[in-house]
């Protein structure tokens, strides 16, 4: 059975003999789902399962198909899901296109090329020209751009989002939304969005999931 | 990833394998066993010996007495001065002025101090002859005195920065700024309210650097050399003479002095354990009884003058050092030379050329171990979700409790036996032991507290664990990197005792150069010397300041780390 987009069937995370979370739901491409819940009810233990980086403590009981593909037992950098945070993470030690080049797979072969890659990215999010700049002078809608770019670049086949809203100001907040589920959609990813913040779910118009 | 899940057994084995070792080998010759020099059935032979030694008593009481002394007053300055100092500007000051502190190598403080409080020192000279009336350095017996003084004032002088920097780290899960805001809103004073709502929180953290620091300060054999009495020197000293003696049978009595030497350690501990208990019993009725205030002017200033002390002893003796490597004539009682020369510099350049080579290699060597076992056992703690509990914490400190005095002639004794050259090779490995776990303690910290999403994110972005420690974490972790890379060198410079008995004095070292210099008593050429030892350890430090303000100039974020 081929089924595309993000599929957790019965997925559930354990903390020694107590399951933390728990979320059954498939996301088509293109699709948004919203899964709402207040602080300590597992979101971001479920979206670190998700991506692989869940520390040994804890257990994963049931399926992670990407495209049809089980992704569940493979390594975080073989699994092709994006995560944004509320944090941009941009790493500080690069420059704006470094941080650009470190998401551009590699087999976009030749400086030139690369560098003409990422000139047409920040040509994207409208940051034209910022790329030697270092990431800590921008402001922080310009890192959320960025940071977002990053994670499209390296072409991933769902993206995760950890209320990646929350901390920009209110009008940034709204503009922000808008290009992330635009760039989603126009790429057919089925975006998991985790919040507690009920506008960021009716913004994104998909499906709500109450946690816990 | 296999080699990387057996680091930290590896790292535990290259730490605490010389040291179990090495007390096997200071343990058996102590009972009589050494089949290489005809020791083959235990007995208490060379306890009995040692018994009989006439000057057991006297280095007994010189190993406890200075020890117990120099711990309390460093621990009793470093709190007095944190309890009515903390937060203001006078802290910010010492702050500063720590890093150059703990760099400056145990000899050469020693040495500054003696410079400063000899009877040809700074001290006589500024008072002379107005106050004093000498026009010849009195004929005093202020250095090497026979109560140790000297030497407790040398101790403290160098571990109340140490202890100032455990506490500094201590402080911020103590939350003293809450608790002494809670306490001075009870009408509590100052320096009466840190001391009874703080410090219990804060000793409790830096209980084992205060163990260490006990432990060393027992047994410390440099500082004794240089600033402590010679008939009969303090356990360590004596045990290390005998070492040194061309009669190996004193070996024997080597051995059981070093056992005799380890049993005290562990009385003392256990007998500042018992002080602790006692005192905390008195320090909870204290509280209790809820008075508000101790006359905390007088202890706040006392705390600073203390503090202030301690950091210009190490100062003012760096530069009696230096203005005696560039003296001319010097009479007494001038307080600054007739002329100054670069002639001591150049006569002793090309003899310290050697010394200096080797201490370098020497501490890079062991310093790029320590950093590559740490970072390895902090990846793997990271990657395979490794929690070190409370024990692995003793276990890290165990080559610092332990006296070197008690496991180093061991170590020196299996090379006899197996007939091996202790050369440069074993000489790192010595200094790894105390090197290691300086670098540890001060990577954790920052390597824990990295925000360990950016890896998440990477991962994210299709990097391997390999990519991502080597081209995120590290490179992030630059400065933290090589404020432990520059730890790890200072501490290996000062090393005094695993230079001198496993490279069994054919390994000379800045150190072991200055120190053998301690009996001879020209100042010039220990001057130079001694600062050149404490140039070493301090460009470590430089370095590690500028370089990541270098490479990241472009990036704000990690410049001020």
């Amino acid at each position: 059975m081929q089924e595309d987009g993000l599929a957790l069937d019965r997925l559930e995370v354990w903390h020694g003999d107590a399951p933390l979370v728990a979320l059954d739901a498939h996301v088509a491409p293109g699709e948004v789902l919203s899964v709402m819940g207040p602080s300590g009810s597992g979101k971001s233990t479920l979206l670190a399962a998700i991506i692989g980086t869940l520390a040994p403590a804890f257990r994963v009981r049931g399926h992670i198909r990407l495209d049809g593909r089980e992704i569940g037992a493979l390594p975080p950098e073989a699994r092709r899901v994006g995560i944004l945070f509320q944090e941009e993470l941009l790493f500080p030690h690069l420059s704006v296109a470094g941080n650009l080049g470190f998401g551009l797979p590699p087999s976009v072969r030749g400086r030139a090329e690369r560098a003409a890659r990422i000139e047409a990215a920040l040509d994207e999010i409208g940051l034209a020209g910022f790329g030697p700049r270092d990431p800590d002078t921008l402001s922080g809608g310009q890192k959320a751009r960025v940071a977002l770019m990053r994670m499209l670049l390296a072409e991933p086949r769902a993206l995760l989002l950890d209320e990646p809203f929350s901390r920009l100001d209110a009008g940034r907040r709204d503009q922000m939304r808008r290009l992330v589920f635009a760039r989603a959609a126009a790429r057919g990813l089925p975006v998991l969005l985790v919040t507690h913040d009920r506008e960021d779910a009716a913004a994104a118009g998909g499906r709500v999931i109450e946690l816990g | 990833m296999r080699p990387l899940r057996l680091a930290p057994a590896l790292t535990l084995a290259l730490m605490l394998g010389p040291v179990l070792a090495g007390l096997v080998g200071t343990l058996l010759p102590a009972i009589g066993v050494l089949p290489a020099l005809g020791g083959s059935t235990p007995g208490l032979g060379p306890l009995k010996a040692l018994a009989g030694w006439p000057g057991l008593a006297g280095a007994l009481w010189l190993s406890v007495v200075p020890g117990l002394a120099a711990t309390a007053l460093s621990l009793g300055i470093v709190t007095l001065f944190v309890a009515g100092w903390q937060g203001g500007r006078a802290f910010a000051a010492l702050e500063r002025a720590l890093a150059p502190l703990l760099a400056v190598p145990h000899a050469a403080a020693a040495f500054g101090l003696a410079f400063l409080i000899a009877p040809s020192g700074w001290i006589a000279r500024a008072l002379s002859p107005w106050a004093t009336g000498w026009m010849r350095p009195p004929d005093l017996l202020i250095v090497q005195d026979p109560w140790g003084l000297a030497m407790v004032m040398g101790l403290v002088a160098k571990e109340v920065p140490f202890l100032f920097l455990m506490t500094l780290a201590a402080l911020p899960q103590a939350r003293p700024a809450q608790r002494l805001t809670l306490a001075r809103a009870l009408g509590y004073g100052r320096v009466t309210g840190w001391l009874k709502a703080v410090f219990p929180a804060v000793y409790a953290q830096v209980r084992l650097p205060v163990y260490a620091v006990l432990a060393y300060s027992m047994t410390v054999v440099d500082v004794a050399i240089i600033l402590g009495p010679g008939t009969p020197p303090p356990l360590a000293v004596q045990v290390v003479r005998w070492m040194a003696d061309p009669d190996l049978s004193l070996r024997f009595l080597a051995a059981a002095g070093a056992a005799a030497q380890l049993a005290l350690v562990i009385a003392a501990l256990g007998l500042w354990r018992l002080g602790e208990l006692g005192l905390g019993a008195l320090g909870r009725r204290w509280a209790e009884a809820g008075r508000r205030r101790h006359g905390e002017g007088a202890l706040q200033a006392a705390g600073l003058a203390l503090a202030t002390l301690s950091a210009l002893a190490v100062i003012g003796g760096l530069l009696g050092l230096a203005v005696w490597s560039v003296a001319g004539f010097w009479g007494f009682p001038d307080i600054l030379p007739d002329a100054l020369s670069t002639k001591s510099w150049l006569r002793h350049a090309p003899a310290l050329a050697g010394p200096t080579v080797e201490t370098i290699v020497i501490a890079a060597a062991a310093t790029g171990m320590a950093l590559a076992l740490t970072v390895a056992c902090l990846e793997a703690e990271h990657r395979f979700g490794l929690s070190p509990g409370a024990r692995s914490l003793w276990l890290l400190y165990l080559p610092l409790l332990v006296p070197q005095v008690a496991f180093l002639p061991g170590l020196q004794t299996f090379a006899l036996v197996a007939g091996a050259d202790m050369g440069r090779g074993a000489v790192i490995l010595g200094h790894l032991v105390f090197v290691l776990p300086y670098v540890f303690l001060s990577l954790a910290a920052p390597w824990r507290a990295w925000d360990a999403r950016h890896a998440q994110v990477a991962a994210a972005l299709g990097a391997g664990p390999a990519r991502v420690l080597w081209t995120v974490r590290l490179p992030m972790l630059l400065a933290p990197l090589l404020t432990a890379a520059a730890v790890g060198c200072a501490v290996s410079v000062g090393q005094y005792l695993p230079t001198l008995l496993i490279g069994a004095g054919r390994v000379q070292t800045l150190t072991t150069e200055a120190v053998a210099l301690a009996s001879g008593g020209d100042r010039r050429i220990i001057g130079v010397t001694a600062l050149a030892q404490t140039a070493l350890a301090a460009a470590g430090f430089a370095l590690a300041l500028a370089a990541p303000r270098l490479v990241w100039r472009n990036r704000r974020a990690l410049r001020g780390a």
